[in-house]
């Protein structure tokens, strides 16, 4: 029978004690997407997470447009964390056409790409605390958030979307001034977050919440190849920016943050701590990154890949690996783009920490999952 | 198009953002060390696509592609799949599955992805789900392409025969095109 009817449309027989429950897509405790559970009582026996609902399209679109068109489209994923998003796509493209990049564009680079990290994860953690019954870890965040956004200013002109990346550097020079700037607004910033753990993270009612509710174990953080927060808050120690280092992460100091519970109160703190590791990869970049010099390499209009022609490059976003796969068949457009995104490929993890759970744990471990529909959907 | 003559060699392309000349010399060894092991295991039914800083591709048969892949995962120690993409090509009528395979479990390969690929026929008026555009699911070797593979046949129409689930997951329930992201469906104004 199931063979026949569409998906989704064939019919079920339901223990009468089951009762299902659609919690989404305009329910603002799932984000853009739909979370169907079955519920027994207060239990939840099954989840089935349904996205698609903010689905765009991205890499379609792509195939339409040539190499700097992809530009600014392609960071609307997640705009909160547009360096990031584009970040592998720009090193892809770099390799396709065989372009060096400048050394200072290099450092401009990475720290775009940790003050966007931060940008992003004080906007999750806004949202974590608002739907843990928080306020206050909705106000703060979303405040001191603007601390970060006017730097990006600063530097791109731009407070979300920079389309500041391009392949062969940085789309600007840094403004004068910009290094004490940033310094002094990052050493506040970092002050400031420390704070976060006494009203939040060190909070009896979060703890009491979060400490041991979905808990992923090492051995399913790998089989699900779940990745970033998810995966360190389970114990694996992968971090691209140590494995993997692009740019000119080899040349800075990383600590890679792990926590070995695996519940939503490590995965919930893993971003904050990464946070923090963020400012200190920021000052380290300040102090590295060569006082002047060039931070474009000119691309020649219309660039091609050459021949047919692959690339898979990778970075660590805020949401963990996000990957670019690129085709290139010797055109200025690319043949087909792919991106890998870590929201994607935690999502799998949901049916897994939800079963058994209690329906009101829901939204602290869907959003400990530092899962961006928007992202999940491209 | 997928073709060992039209893939241009990896050491033929110039490389990026190498950060020293040590390492130009040494990687590259490793990488064809791991593609040597496959070679060996089974011979003609692979072919070795590329071998470059990080990145070895592989491409296999749809009959061998199971088996191939269970031997990267128990033999060679890969773990998880990171992405597995679709790339549409009318003209050799076939879509090519890739599938990006990474390892966390071993330290040595934490830089390592093992890009396996091979290719479903394409048909030119799709029903996907009953035509033979069809591929064995790799789902029981590596849990995580659940999600990446019901995309996979949504967005390209690639049946993954084995798979346990493999109903729609972005596009809408009631989408009743070609799936769009095959070539020759068009976006408008384009």
């Amino acid at each position: 029978m199931t063979e026949q009817l569409p998906p989704g449309l064939a019919l079920q027989k339901v223990d009468e004690r089951i009762m299902t429950l659609n919690v989404g897509p305009q329910h603002p405790g799932s984000g853009h997407m739909r979370i169907i559970v079955q519920i027994d009582g207060d239990y939840i026996v099954a989840c089935d997470p349904d996205p698609g609902y903010v689905h765009r399209g991205e890499e379609k679109m792509a195939e339409y447009r040539n190499y700097i068109t992809n530009i600014p489209h392609l960071e609307r994923p997640v705009i909160h964390d547009s360096c990031n998003v584009l970040y592998p796509y720009v090193l892809g493209v770099e390799e396709l056409v065989g372009i060096e990049v400048p050394e200072r564009a290099k450092y401009v680079r990475v720290i775009a790409s940790e003050l966007n990290r931060c940008i992003y994860t004080m906007y999750w953690l806004a949202i974590y605390g608002i739907f843990l019954g928080h306020s206050t870890m909705f106000m703060w965040p979303a405040g001191d958030r603007e601390l970060l956004i006017d730097l990006m200013e600063k530097m791109s002109g731009a407070r979300v979307t920079h389309a500041h990346f391009v392949p062969g550097g940085v789309r600007n020079d840094l403004p004068p001034n910009f290094e004490d700037v940033c310094l002094r607004q990052v050493n506040y910033f970092e002050k400031r977050i420390k704070e976060y753990s006494a009203v939040f993270y060190d909070n009896p009612i979060l703890i009491a919440r979060t400490k041991d509710t979905g808990i992923l174990s090492r051995e399913d953080a790998i089989r699900l190849g779940t990745t970033g927060s998810v995966l360190r808050a389970s114990g694996v120690d992968y971090d691209l920016r140590k494995k993997e280092p692009y740019d000119v992460y080899e040349e800075l100091d990383v600590h890679t943050n792990v926590m070995k519970e695996g519940d939503s109160y490590a995965r919930s703190k893993i971003p904050w701590l990464d946070m923090l590791e963020s400012c200190n990869i920021i000052r380290q970049a300040l102090q590295k990154m060569p006082k002047s010099g060039s931070v474009r390499t000119k691309l020649k209009p219309n660039p091609k890949g050459k021949g047919l022609n692959s690339v898979y490059k990778r970075v660590e976003s805020g949401r963990g690996s996000l990957g670019c796969y690129i085709v290139s068949d010797g055109k200025t457009e690319p043949y087909r783009l792919k991106l890998s995104v870590g929201s994607f490929r935690n999502l799998i993890a949901l049916p897994y920490l939800l079963k058994g759970e209690k329906l009101g744990n829901m939204p602290s471990v869907y959003w400990s999952l530092n899962y961006w529909p928007v992202e999940a959907d491209r | 198009m997928s073709s060992n003559s039209e893939k241009p060699d990896a050491d033929e392309t110039p490389k990026v953002n190498v950060p020293s000349t040590a390492k130009k010399s040494e990687l590259p060894m490793f990488e064809k060390s791991i593609s040597d092991k496959i070679v060996e295991k089974f011979g003609d039914k692979v072919e070795v696509t590329f071998v470059k800083e990080d990145r070895v591709g592989i491409k296999s048969g749809k009959e061998n592609i199971h088996d191939v892949a269970e031997f990267i995962r128990d033999a060679l120690h890969y773990d998880h799949v990171e992405s597995v993409s679709g790339v549409d090509y009318p003209q050799n009528k076939e879509i090519e599955v890739v599938y990006h395979i990474g390892s966390y479990s071993d330290s040595s390969l934490a830089r390592q992805i093992l890009v396996l690929s091979t290719s479903a026929q394409r048909e030119e008026n799709p029903i996907p789900g009953n035509d033979a555009t069809r591929l064995p699911t790799l789902r029981d070797i590596f849990y995580s392409v659940e999600f990446h593979e019901r995309e996979v046949f949504e967005m390209f129409g690639v049946y993954f025969e084995g798979h346990p689930d493999n109903r729609r997951l972005l596009l809408p329930e009631d989408w009743a095109d070609l799936p769009p992201l095959r070539k020759d469906f068009a976006i408008k104004g384009r």
